[in-house]
């Protein structure tokens, strides 16, 4: 997989410096699974952040903290030492619908499938459950050759895309790229022929659609 | 800070690397001991960023130890240094008991997973001594960039937040975040 489009240094900073909340740091881990690349930022990141650590002003401790500490040590039995990494529970199989992890525990179910709904036109969605309020994170198909309707973001919308390739006023975006859009860009995406498109996207506001048919269809369809 | 001058802070950095690794292979409790009184002072700072009291901040730095004995012997000194594998951890747990929320992260047993290129011999530096530069180049960062790196991993204040509270336009932050970077990458003998 070639990847041409990656977050930006400002937003792995927020996932590296964990300030990033769960939907968005859902986008990026899963963007992170798929790109060398990027991790190796990340490790660099936490290496500033380790720096940042090292440089800190001591704080002041309670007396009784090392006490407190050795004594747990001192009680705790063998077997909670991890001596290697832990092994998976069941074998791990890869997803029936090419989905990396983290995503494929948000968006699949127990029988290992993707509950999509239908959005109308051809399209779906999977809405994903994450704790984080007032964030949306969805899985989107969008029919092969196909635009998703014209729009603007009322504030930042992350996409990623897992399979298939749209296009929009930015460029060519397929498998494992990223698109981070915020309210200053109008787009229209348009799914590639061949394929359908599935992408996983993150928005904290809802979509603003243009065009007057999609604004009367929008509260029925939850996007 | 501290006044201890940088040079003994990196030798500091270097001992520790030394000392996880004893706990890592027999579970050496003097070394753990040393661990503790470097760590656990700049560990609590860190909690205490967001205002957190102290003595929740003392809670979460125990965890964060109790971890580190634990899981010692999966420190790989190959891929980072003591002081970075002891600030993930602590990041971790600081989501998870003081934010009470959960941090998706990639899974490397997973099939679609996509692994490393394998590094050329000459790449390979050791992390003690990549950890040991970096820490040379961060205390070296122009004030602007340290100022918005500090308050992203003390404060988990997002890029956004950084912006609003030092008043200034989300552009700056965002170029003198890349301009850090930038800096810091080439001391990871990487070329933009
Ligand atoms: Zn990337």
């Amino acid at each position: 997989m070639t990847i041409h489009h990656h977050p930006s240094d400002e937003l792995l900073l927020d996932y590296a410096s964990g300030a990033l909340g769960e939907a968005w740091s859902l986008a990026v881990a899963t963007h992170l699974s798929l790109c060398p690349g990027c991790r190796s930022t990340i490790d660099h990141l936490e290496a500033i952040g380790a720096g940042l650590l090292d440089a800190a002003d001591p704080a002041p401790l309670s007396d009784k903290t090392f006490e407190l500490i050795m004594d747990r040590l001192e009680n705790e039995s063998e077997d909670l030492t991890d001596s290697a990494p832990p092994a998976p529970a069941v074998p791990v199989h890869p997803s029936a619908n090419g989905l990396p992890q983290p995503l494929r525990r948000y968006a699949e179910n127990d029988r290992g499938e993707i509950p999509w709904q239908r959005l109308g036109l051809g399209a779906s969605q999977c809405l994903l459950t994450t704790s984080e309020d007032g964030v949306t994170a969805r899985l989107l198909r969008i029919p092969a050759g196909r635009p998703v309707p014209e729009h603007t973001h009322g504030g930042l919308e992350l996409t990623l895309v897992l399979s298939g390739a749209f296009s929009d006023s930015v460029g060519r975006y397929g498998a494992g790229d990223f698109q981070e859009a915020d309210e200053n860009l109008e787009h229209q995406p348009h799914a590639e022929s061949g394929a359908d498109c599935i992408c996983l996207a993150v928005t904290d506001a809802p979509l603003r659609f243009k065009s007057l048919a999609a604004r009367i269809v929008q509260p029925f369809l939850g996007i | 800070m501290t006044g201890e001058p940088k040079e003994q802070q990196a030798s500091a950095g270097k001992a520790m690397d030394a000392l996880l690794r004893a706990v890592s292979a027999k579970k050496d409790k003097d070394a753990f001991q040393e661990l503790y009184r470097y760590y656990v002072p700049r560990l609590k700072s860190f909690m205490l960023g967001q205002g957190t009291s102290s003595q929740m901040a003392e809670e979460v730095v125990q965890e964060t130890m109790i971890k580190v004995w634990r899981k010692a012997a999966l420190f790989d000194p190959a891929k980072a240094s003591a002081s970075t594998w002891i600030f993930t951890i602590g990041r971790n747990l600081r989501i998870d008991m003081l934010r009470k929320a959960f941090r998706p992260e990639p899974d490397y047993s997973d099939p679609t997973f996509t692994p490393d290129p394998v590094p050329l011999a000459s790449e390979t530096v050791s992390m003690e001594q990549q950890g040991k530069r970096l820490m040379t180049a961060v205390a070296e960062l122009p004030e602007a960039q340290k100022e918005i790196l500090t308050l992203a991993f003390f404060q988990e204040k997002t890029h956004g937040q950084i912006a609003d509270e030092l008043g200034v336009p989300l552009g700056t932050v965002k170029s003198r975040v890349r301009l850090a970077l930038k800096k810091l990458r080439s001391e990871f003998g990487e070329n933009e």
